[in-house]
């Protein structure tokens, strides 16, 4: 269930959550998404073309992150709008346990019209790999 | 080379509708590791309040670019490299859920191409409707690395 308008204010944790990255997981959201850019699978081009190794896709890091949101909430269809900027890409070197994305998540505003803002980090070794990103959920009023 | 910024300001309807399955969504779900019944379960989406199975918020990348952008990111005269592409920024605004059943239109717009450093960045804007309501804007900035024009 979704926490109620009245009982969250600003400064509300949401609970932190770590996901793993794995070279399987970009294979699998590539084909899923239809984002076959050779940089997110193939570590000799993305070498070739300057990057460390292997980068996950943007948007599964977006993707990943905002589960600690509708997690939250409980019914993603309470998200109106979700936005984010990739400050460091998520490199995903060839081994089992590819890169963990820490995040986590805090309401920074309660809105006049029922909403609430939240603020995400998110980092991988320590490191932020979104910045500014925030999600605006419209949560029931009980 | 540089993007070609003629482009600028131009827009292009997708090449055909988005149809929108409980198979694609449920795809999508799991290849994001996220098990919401909201996204699985149609019974369960319902109990929320939904139609159908609804879609997680970054669903609608995939109507957002290739050929669904009407081809203009990938136009032969644009002159943009993939493998020289990350992404910049994304953002979903949403009028409501995107939902199994959904035969979504879009209408693309190059909203913007700048350098930053030797990087360009262009912004994209996306308005996706249903039988011409909104449902959702999505504005997309992608960054191409090392193209930006050399001072000389």
């Amino acid at each position: 269930m979704a926490p109620s308008w009245s009982e969250v204010e600003v400064g509300t944790e949401l609970p932190a959550q770590e996901f793993a990255l794995t070279r399987a997981n970009l294979v699998q959201y590539a084909g899923a998404s239809g984002d076959f850019n050779i940089i997110h699978w193939n570590e000799r081009v993305a070498k070739s073309v300057g990057l460390p190794n292997v980068i996950a896709h943007g948007m599964l890091t977006m993707a990943t992150a905002g589960r600690v949101v509708t997690d939250w909430v409980g019914d993603p269809g309470l998200v109106v709008s979700y936005g984010v900027r990739f400050s460091r890409p998520v490199v995903v070197e060839d081994d089992d346990t590819g890169a963990t994305l820490a995040v986590t998540g805090v309401v920074e505003a309660k809105n006049d019209d029922g909403t609430v803002t939240v603020v995400l980090t998110a980092t991988v070794g320590g490191e932020d790999v979104l910045t500014g990103a925030r999600a605006v959920v419209r949560l029931p009023q009980a | 080379m540089p993007l070609n910024r003629d482009f600028i300001g131009r827009s292009a309807p997708s090449t055909q509708p988005f149809e929108v399955t409980r198979g694609d969504i449920r795809r999508f779900a799991l290849a994001i590791g996220d098990h919401n019944p909201a996204y699985l379960d149609r019974e369960a989406a319902q109990a929320f309040g939904h139609p159908d199975v609804i879609a997680p918020p970054t669903f609608l990348i995939s109507a957002s670019t290739g050929d669904a952008a009407g081809g203009l990111i990938g136009h032969p005269d644009m002159g943009l490299v993939y493998a020289m592409v990350v992404h910049g920024e994304e953002k979903f605004e949403f009028h409501r859920p995107v939902r199994a059943g959904d035969l979504l239109d879009s209408v693309t717009r190059i909203e913007d191409i700048r350098d930053a450093g030797r990087n360009e960045l262009m912004t994209l804007v996306t308005e996706v409707t249903s039988n011409g309501d909104p449902v959702a804007t999505i504005t997309n900035t992608i960054v191409s690395r090392g193209t930006a024009a050399q001072e000389s």
